[in-house]
């Protein structure tokens, strides 16, 4: 199946879980006197609901266009860096779970030299420096002048969770 | 409309301001030079820094400027290595590439500056003829009016921003309200489509949805594709003279002054944006010019330069047109700047003329600065700034997807929100390769709440949905839309039977 379609399919199921919420679900907990009023909380999901399904089911059995542009060359998939690209999303989602417990500066240190070095960089020590100054500048910047609250180091530092 | 004019030139020309201006167009020359990440993806990451400052009308302003001084670094980028930034430079590396090649990079940034300097300020100054017209005809409008012209601004995006396939970019529409409906409702309060997930609760973060849109999809295929940022020789990127002829000056007015109105107007209809007036633009001065001229096109005319330069910058001030005075986003980039807005307890439409006009005029005025800011100093900063083009890969991508995250994790305060923004993200990547458009659906999820509201009130006033044919603006608004969904999808089946016959 080619990808067009399946994320044909992927819309109509989409739309089909969410008029199946929006029909069946939301109004189960609706306070009587809100029953009264000509709109309900559902009232334009429904639409929506209603909406997408006709457009999907239209994509499904639609044939594809002749011409899709797309942004990367299908034809030349092995080309492509795919082992770079998912280590940095496997490196998001690690920053994201230990942005918390392991503090801003030592994630974010982490994650700029790990990226840089999963993309080809092997100039360590320029590196390090670069990314003490961007996590420990962006710190300060975040902290002091714009008054956000970032733990900067880890929790066995900073008394715990 | 004196006052105000007023009210707006003297907080635009406050120190504060002017030097946001100056911040916003360095930034975005800066950053908007860097090969694949366009306006929306700057104005995205800089959104936390504009919303945390506090002020709406600073905010706008420096959003402002990053967008022209974004749209300009896009353009030598284009000119200086033949990698535009964004879409809407792409025709000016036709002919501006060839010049560069030809050792006369300066000239052709100096071209596209004087062309992206009148541009926008002829722009700047319909924007202020028209918009308070605009805004005084919007204030007639009740939410039923409000809610059908919503549905032809969605329609026209959907059918210009499609490339041919409006039901795929109705279907990111649709996705983009269905994600706007997640979280508390504003009728009673009710959670809808949470799931039990309490992270979802208040609803996904209009900044997470537009890095996810934009800013990560971008950085993911510089990683995939790395001949997105191949560095070119020293040679050609170098920057000598940057001075033209009284000749040249002579050549490219006319064309300067025909692309101002024609990229305004363009700009000023929901979807059509700074891309199709840059092309077409250039599609008109190449019709125009004498055969031999015509020859240079693609070869280094400078015809080719001026006219997409000024029609991009002139439609990206158009764009503010329905933003400032119907509350509707023209294009991806003004959707983000109306989520700025919101996130900053403005709301764009008629009222905020009368309301705000404070924000309303320096807005406006702010244009007029930040093209001249982009001529008498970023141009002469080129050489300089040019030098970001020389930053190894492996430096510049971690660093874009470090303040993709910090531009979540700031505006929200919840890791949650890194996770969301990397599975969203990861999905508008497959959306991208298989051709649907995600303008849509990030003006789909700013318009949704909007649309609803107005949807709600009009069916409490009237009891019903009465409105659509008891009022006859709402009827004939919703029939345009209507048509504008049909005319696209009706002219493509009559020419595949007419190739199939």
């Amino acid at each position: 199946m080619s990808l067009e379609r399946s994320l044909a399919l992927f819309f109509l199921t989409i739309s089909i879980i969410y008029g199946y919420t929006a029909f069946f679900v939301i109004d189960v907990n609706l306070p009587p006197f809100a029953k009264m009023s000509p709109v309900w909380p559902s009232s334009f999901p429904k639409i929506l609901a209603s909406m997408g399904v006709v457009i999907g089911f239209f994509l499904v059995l639609s044939k594809p266009g002749p011409n899709t542009k797309t942004e990367l060359d299908l034809q030349q998939l092995q080309i492509y860096s795919w082992f770079p690209a998912f280590s940095l999303l496997g490196m998001m989602v690690a920053y994201a779970l230990l942005l918390r417990p392991m503090g801003f500066i030592v994630s974010t240190f982490s994650f700029l030299v790990i990226g840089a070095m999963v993309l080809g960089e092997r100039k360590l020590f320029l590196l390090s420096i670069v990314s003490v100054i961007g996590s420990g500048g962006i710190w300060y910047l975040v902290q002091e002048v714009l008054g956000i609250y970032l733990r900067p180091w880890p929790w066995f530092l900073s008394g715990g969770f | 409309m004196i006052d105000g004019l007023l009210i707006g030139l003297s907080t635009a020309l406050s120190l504060k301001m002017i030097l946001m201006v100056v911040a916003g167009c360095l930034i975005g020359t800066f950053i908007g030079m860097l090969p694949g990440l366009g306006p929306m993806s700057i104005i995205a990451i800089m959104i936390p820094v504009a919303i945390s400052m506090g002020d709406p009308a600073g905010a706008i302003i420096l959003l402002a400027g990053v967008y022209y001084g974004a749209i300009f670094g896009g353009s030598t980028s284009s000119i200086l290595i033949n990698a535009p930034g964004v879409a809407g430079t792409v025709a000016t590396s036709f002919d501006g590439y060839p010049l560069a090649r030809a050792g006369k990079a300066g000239k052709a940034l100096t071209i596209a500056a004087i062309s992206s300097f009148c541009g926008g300020t002829i722009g700047a100054v319909l924007l202020m003829i028209f918009a308070p017209v605009l805004a005084s005809v919007a204030l007639l409008f009740h939410s039923a009016e409000y809610f059908a012209l919503m549905v032809v601004g969605l329609s026209a995006i959907a059918a210009f921003s499609s490339n041919g396939q409006v039901s795929k970019a109705l279907a990111m529409t649709l996705l983009g309200l269905m994600l706007a409906t997640v979280g508390e409702s504003a009728l009673y309060n009710m959670p809808r489509f949470t799931y039990g997930l309490l992270n979802l609760q208040s609803g996904i973060g209009f900044i997470t949805l537009a890095m996810a849109m934009f800013a990560l999809p971008e950085a993911i295929f510089l990683i995939l594709d790395p001949a997105r940022t191949k560095p070119k020789s020293e040679q050609e990127n170098a920057v000598k003279d940057l001075r033209i002829t009284k000749e040249e000056a002579k050549t490219i007015a006319p064309v300067i002054a025909r692309q101002s109105f024609l990229g305004f107007f363009i700009g000023v209809l929901p979807g059509a944006g700074a891309t199709i007036a840059s092309f077409l633009g250039y599609a008109v001065e190449r019709n125009l010019s004498t055969k031999d001229e015509q020859k240079e096109f693609g070869n280094g005319s400078i015809k080719g330069l001026a006219a997409p330069e000024t029609a991009n910058n002139a439609a990206c001030t158009g764009s503010f047109v329905p933003l400032l005075t119907l509350g509707i986003p023209g294009s991806g980039t003004t959707a983000i700047l109306l989520g700025a807005l919101i996130a900053l307890n403005v709301t764009p439409g008629p009222r905020l003329m009368v309301d705000q006009p404070e924000i309303f005029w320096s807005v406006i005025i702010s244009m007029y600065i930040g093209n001249l800011v982009l001529l008498v100093l970023n141009l002469p900063l080129i050489p300089y700034i040019a030098k970001i083009l020389t930053v190894p890969r492996s430096y510049l991508i971690p660093f874009i997807l470090f303040f993709t995250l910090m531009g979540v994790y700031i505006g929200q305060n919840n890791a949650a929100e890194l996770l969301i923004l990397i599975g969203l993200g990861v999905m508008a990547c497959i959306f991208r390769v298989a051709g649907y458009p995600l303008a849509p659906l990030l003006i789909g999820f700013i318009l949704g709440p909007m649309l609803e509201n107005n949807f709600s009130r009009s069916i409490q006033l009237y009891d019903g949905i009465g409105f659509l044919w008891q009022r006859p603006m709402t009827g004939s608004l919703l029939a345009i839309a209507i048509v504008l969904v049909l005319l696209p999808t009706i002219r493509a089946f009559l020419s595949r039977r007419r190739n199939t016959i």
